[in-house]
């Protein structure tokens, strides 16, 4: 894992300087991140790294996890996808699920934090143990058209808490706390984000029996219908109409996703009848998903709704022209036919596809643009100092802090 | 000694989708959030150049498509303005003068997700390792800090601070005592560069006062 010198040359010493500023002005405080699961999706992903980097500035940081079971992330799935808008059926019993497990984890996790950080809806109960310490709400989806049942459900945990922190502004409402603007960010160095050399690109394609014959168009999402892989197969078919070209769908599944294995089903099902179609199922393989990314023609995002969509500024940092929807944290990402294309359908995808296989100068102009943009917003070092910005304004409350 | 300002960006859960909205909640918000909305482009796009030079401007013209007021809010010449108060006053009258009018243009309104949201900056100063006792040394640190820093002792030194002149050239007048130097660096307008470029003039021109 890369130390944070490492890092040095690409964002400037004077950058790394100021984080370890910011830690001089956190020593002594333990920082407790809690969320669901220690592997799989951009939350356990992020986590990986923040905190032995966090560690490095010499700020205190823990990780735990809570205990879930099958049941219990049936519930939050289904509360996933009710946040996102998609019709749901929660019945009494779910929530009466989502309290008894959430009881089972206040007796048994220790909040010694001083500051207990706490990602996503799944452990958001375990504010009941709020003592003399602070609390920290990160809401890593897209909360812009709620479930408005599911949402006042969390509301009640939700203004417990001292501050709240959302990835993009659509997903602020009201409330009673303060709320944060903090998009996440992905990890230049890490081995998903590094450079590669075109041998190992070259070894993975012929690992997955892909020929570089023809344009590739990428997807890399979970399994899971808000990522649209159905749609994107579709897409894919109309633009194969007149350019012959071929589709990967990688992806792995998250032990809190009880969905992902059934969607992935759908999916096959879907693509069974053309063989340049590429389901790949990678869990936890990130060199590969770098390979991947690195040798695709055109990366897609096609999301329905998206917390963030870090893979779409994973693309853009390797340079790739992206397609991806206008959904969630995206737009923050793409300027559309600026740093990359935004779509709204089926159809739209589509259409931007082929304009990005026709155009190859325009589209390597979208991905230079892209990977410049990702360089001065959306790095692990300015997700670092935003953090231990979070985390000092809870000791101040004012609008100009003078540390 | 050299400065850095990192800022935090705060959510008010506040939307606009009119003009009419737009207006009185510009009128209704706190200076940190007209700030933030007037100065967040220099940061954010500071690779661009140039760039609207404040999110009001950008709203009004790609969403609403009042072209019209957009140009006359991307050209408030912001550096005539010595508080955020006066700033403001200044975004208000011309979108008040501008409805007046054109009274059809509160009819228009932002679709869903393309509303404006307005955020405020939480600025945290604290001062960096870095500290320079004449120009040789000042240039050499200038090289070397962060665009945050170079941002602090430009922009919202003067602005936000309520201090009379950027911080570079209030040290090079008061305690070198170089005042021609200090005003070539207060006069030019730091809102029509890019970070990075700022930089570079400031240190062309205290490079050459050193060479000469």
């Amino acid at each position: 894992m890369a130390k944070i010198e490492e890092y040095i040359p690409l964002v400037g010493q004077a950058v790394i300087d100021d984080l370890r500023l910011l830690g001089e002005r956190l020593k002594g405080k333990v920082i407790q991140h809690i969320n669901s699961t220690p592997v799989g999706g951009g939350v356990a992903e992020i986590l990986n790294r923040m905190v032995p980097l966090l560690r490095e500035l010499e700020v205190d940081a823990k990780w735990d996890v809570i205990k879930g079971g099958e049941q219990f992330f049936e519930v939050t799935k289904k509360f996933h996808n009710a946040l996102h808008g998609r019709a749901e059926e929660i019945t009494k019993r779910d929530f009466e699920v989502f309290m008894e497990i959430s009881q089972q984890n206040i007796e048994s996790i220790n909040t010694y934090g001083d500051i207990v950080f706490i990602h996503d809806p799944q452990p958001i109960a375990l504010i009941k143990k709020k003592a003399v310490n602070k609390w920290l709400w990160r809401c890593h989806i897209d909360v812009s058209n709620p479930n408005e049942r599911v949402w006042g459900f969390l509301m009640d945990f939700i203004v417990q808490y001292d501050s709240a922190v959302f990835s993009a502004p659509a997903f602020s409402r009201k409330l009673p706390i303060r709320q944060f603007l903090i998009p996440p960010s992905i990890d230049s160095l890490s081995d998903k984000n590094k450079e590669l050399p075109q041998k190992t690109i070259d070894l993975v394609l012929r690992k997955y029996g892909i020929k570089k014959d023809k344009p590739i168009i990428t997807q890399v999402s979970r399994f899971d219908r808000l990522k649209d892989p159905i749609g994107v197969i579709e897409a894919y078919l109309q633009v194969k109409k007149y350019i012959d070209c071929q589709l990967i769908l990688a992806g792995g599944t998250a032990e809190d996703d009880p969905e992902g294995f059934k969607v992935l089903e759908e999916v096959k099902e879907k693509a069974k009848k053309d063989p340049d179609i590429h389901i790949l199922l990678l869990p936890q393989n990130d060199i590969d998903v770098n390979a991947l990314q690195r040798a695709s023609d055109v990366i897609v995002q096609k999301s329905l709704k998206e917390g963030f969509g870090l893979t779409v500024a994973e693309a853009l940092w390797k340079a790739k022209p992206v397609v991806a929807s206008n959904v969630g944290g995206i737009p923050l990402q793409i300027k559309h036919k600026y740093s990359g294309l935004l779509c709204h359908s089926v159809e739209g995808a589509s259409f931007a596809i082929k304009q990005l296989l026709s155009s190859t100068a325009y589209a390597k102009k979208l991905g230079e643009n892209g990977r410049e943009h990702i360089k001065n917003n959306f790095l692990i070092t300015r997700h670092l100092r935003d953090y231990m910005l979070l985390f000092l304004s809870l000791y101040h409350p004012e609008d100009i802090v003078n540390l | 000694m050299f400065c850095t300002r990192l800022h935090l960006s705060e959510l008010t859960g506040l939307r606009a989708t009119t003009l009419g909205q737009f207006l009185a909640l510009i009128k209704q918000v706190s200076g940190s959030c007209i700030y933030h909305h007037t100065h967040r482009f220099l940061q954010q796009h500071q690779y661009l150049s140039p760039e609207p030079p404040n999110d009001f401007a950008y709203w009004v013209t790609d969403i609403l498509g009042e072209d019209e007021l957009g140009e006359r809010l991307v050209s408030i010449d912001t550096i005539q303005y010595s508080t955020i108060r006066d700033l403001r006053e200044k975004i208000a009258s011309t979108i008040e003068s501008y409805l007046k009018d054109n009274p059809l243009a509160k009819l228009k309104f932002a679709r869903s997700g393309e509303e404006f949201h307005f955020i405020k900056s939480v600025s945290f100063i604290l001062p960096t390792n870095y500290v320079a006792y004449d120009l040789k040394e000042f240039v050499e640190v200038l090289k070397k800090i962060t665009i945050d820093s170079i941002y602090f002792h430009i922009f919202e030194a003067r602005l936000r601070l309520e201090k009379p002149t950027n911080d570079f050239a209030f040290w090079i007048e008061n305690s070198l005592g170089d005042k021609k130097l200090a005003d070539s660096i207060s006069s030019f307008d730091p809102y029509t560069s890019t970070l990075e470029d700022l930089r570079n003039k400031i240190i062309q021109i205290v490079e050459r006062k050193i060479v000469n």
